[in-house]
């Protein structure tokens, strides 16, 4: 037995490793590995023969003809961007203000939050989204206008309001285009009242308590105390905003259609590639632009 | 005596009238919102309900706006033979509960490891985990397809059985093995969930736990585990869910072996004949509601131990 004892330090270290075995395994195999692979296939055209594929290399011939020959794609990615550009500050701005009135007591509040987690359970998947609209609409047409018709009136009316009041359009268009997709922004900012209600939670009571006597109110305790307190959260949010809205798209389905309609694997990898630049340039975007005004209590 | 300015002025000592009404106030606005949201939440589900009973006759009628003059459970029946809902529903619940179980072990111990078992590279290992998150799936798809297609582990596989690669595409291999290996749906944020919530427990205690003989791993599951219920249970939901709801792992892998959520798209299909619209929405509406019966369900009795374990779980950025 010429085992050397290790210090306590090597033995953890050891642990960890061996902890870490899986996750590592995983990494190279079911990631790092496709991740090399398909870029490699997004510079070639892949072709299927008995029992494996060929690959063969041509360069950038797919890039070009993605923003050259090829009609939907162009439309497909500025759509998603624009998508998610509109709907994150919007998602961010309500979920804040849900979990804010989630964490104040009231009657009904367990209630209430369940309710609000709902959508956590059940609108995450795609097809559920998808089909309650067009559900809505077809009894919509068919019972002769219903609660839908009333919905539609309302946001009219406010933006009939809105624009005599003399906000700029675009600001109305913007408000307005929120109200009519409120159901479509409640189901995707579960996860992030869940993540503001947490952090709500860890504030201390006493820097209320203290604001309390220094004698502000309610409107700059929040504007002083809790808001710059959940800043790491807000950017937190954002972050997961962005990568869940490109989550569900239509530019996905055109990357699946694309690798299993007509078996252009090059193409499909190729678009896959372009589109990861530009999440990542948009997170690393936002990043740093939120990063400036995060506060950190300690 | 006093005069009235005195009266009122005591009036006001005593009731306080414009701090009453700016709570009152905010009280009924604040109840109105509430309600007004869980409304809108809730307006959807119970129009599937309602619909889900409702016959085809009652469809053209104006007059049924919520209850179904002709209660029939025709819709149903057919949204059950369409999808084969039973055996669908033990396909889903098999990959669900069965990738659940496996995640949060190998999530579990990996955060561990970052949290507590630092070794050299362990913060390039967590910057790949991060990393993983922030790669949308799409880019490593087909590679990932043709990984389980030709699947022979670093070429261990040729080596014993002879055969060049294994199949294992319309088999529940490829979720057990990525869930196994922490790289299944979303694994990246459950190993950052469960690494800072191990973070924020007590180091006093794993002194303890060592000073009475426990080894590494009997620390960690006699006393980090029990110590992270909240995370655990967050997690735990949050992936039984994905995985349910998920129709995009699930249609690359099995294309034979149907889940619910591919179920519906069959349906789609199968209910392609009927001749009315409104009616084919009708009955997708339904099958919609079998997928998500179940979660709900669930939901119904987790719910509690759940919004308690996400505040606790602290998910500080």
């Amino acid at each position: 037995m010429l085992k050397k004892r290790l210090t306590l330090e090597q033995n953890r270290a050891m642990w960890g490793v061996i902890f870490c075995v899986p996750l590592m395994l995983g990494l190279v195999m079911l990631f790092i590995l496709p991740l090399i692979q398909s870029f490699r296939f997004s510079l070639s055209s892949i072709e299927l023969v008995e029992g494996g594929f060929s690959v063969m290399y041509e360069g950038f011939e797919n890039f070009n003809s993605l923003f050259t020959s090829n009609a939907d794609y162009p439309r497909a990615l500025t759509e998603s961007v624009v998508n998610m550009v509109v709907n994150v500050p919007i998602i961010i701005i309500f979920s804040l203000f849900a979990a804010v009135l989630l964490n104040q007591k009231f009657r009904g509040r367990t209630i209430a939050r369940a309710i609000f987690f709902l959508p956590v359970i059940l609108a995450s998947s795609a097809i559920a989204n998808l089909d309650i609209s067009s559900f809505v609409g077809g009894a919509v047409a068919s019972s002769g206008g219903g609660d839908g018709g009333g919905n539609l009136m309302q946001s009219f009316e406010l933006k009939k309001m809105l624009l005599e009041s003399g906000i700029s359009p675009l600001l109305v268009d913007y408000v307005t285009g929120a109200v009519d997709r409120i159901y479509e922004i409640i189901s995707s900012s579960g996860v992030q009242i869940l993540i503001f209600l947490a952090g709500l939670q860890s504030i201390s009571p006493s820097l209320y308590e203290a604001s309390r006597i220094e004698g502000a109110t309610g409107y700059e305790i929040f504007w002083k105390v809790t808001f710059p307190m959940l800043t790491p959260l807000v950017l937190t949010n954002m972050v997961y905003s962005i990568i869940d809205s490109f989550s569900h798209n239509n530019i996905n389905q055109l990357i699946s259609e694309t690798a299993f309609r007509t078996f252009d694997f090059g193409l499909s990898a190729a678009m896959s590639w372009i589109y990861f630049a530009v999440v990542g340039i948009i997170l690393l975007l936002s990043t740093w632009l939120m990063s400036r005004k995060v506060f950190y209590y300690d | 005596m006093k005069g009235p300015a005195a009266y009122a002025e005591q009036f006001v000592i005593q009731y306080n009238p414009a701090e009453k009404t700016k709570k009152w106030g905010w009280i009924i606005l604040r109840t109105l919102l509430v309600t007004g949201f869980c409304f809108i939440i809730l307006f959807p589900l119970f129009l599937r309900l309602s619909v889900a009973f409702r016959s085809k006759v009652d469809i053209y009628d104006p007059t049924v706006l919520w209850i179904p003059k002709h209660f029939t459970l025709d819709n149903l029946k057919i949204a059950i033979e369409t999808t084969h809902y039973f055996s669908t529903l033990l396909n889903t619940l098999l990959i669900s509960s069965g990738t659940t179980l496996i995640q949060l072990a190998a999530c579990a111990l990996a955060a561990y490891a970052f949290a507590r078992l630092k070794f050299r590279g362990s913060g390039l290992l967590f910057g790949m985990v991060i990393f993983t998150i922030v790669v949308p799936p799409q880019t490593i798809m087909i590679p990932l397809y043709l990984t389980y297609r030709y699947f022979d582990f670093f070429g261990l596989v040729g080596l014993f059985s002879g055969k060049e690669s294994v199949n294992l595409i319309d088999t529940f291999w490829p979720f057990l093995i990525s869930s196994a290996t922490a790289m299944g749906l979303k694994n990246g944020l459950y190993i950052y969930i469960f690494r800072q919530f191990f973070r924020g427990i007590p180091k006093e205690i794993e002194e303890a736990a060592l000073v009475d003989g426990a080894g590494v791993f009997k620390t960690f599951y006699r006393i980090m585990v029990p110590n992270a219920i909240p995370a655990v249970v967050t997690v735990l939901l949050f992936s039984f869910v994905w995985q349910w709801n998920d129709s995009y792992y699930v249609s690359l892998f099995l294309s034979k072996v149907k889940v619910l959520s591919t179920g519906l798209m069959d349906m789609g299909v199968a209910i392609g004949a009927e001749p009315d619209p409104v009616y084919q929405s009708m009955l997708m509406n339904t099958g919609v509601l079998l997928t998500m019966a179940p979660l709900i369900i669930m939901y119904l009795f987790v719910q509690r131990y759940f919004v308690e374990s996400v505040e606790r779980t602290g998910l500080v950025g």
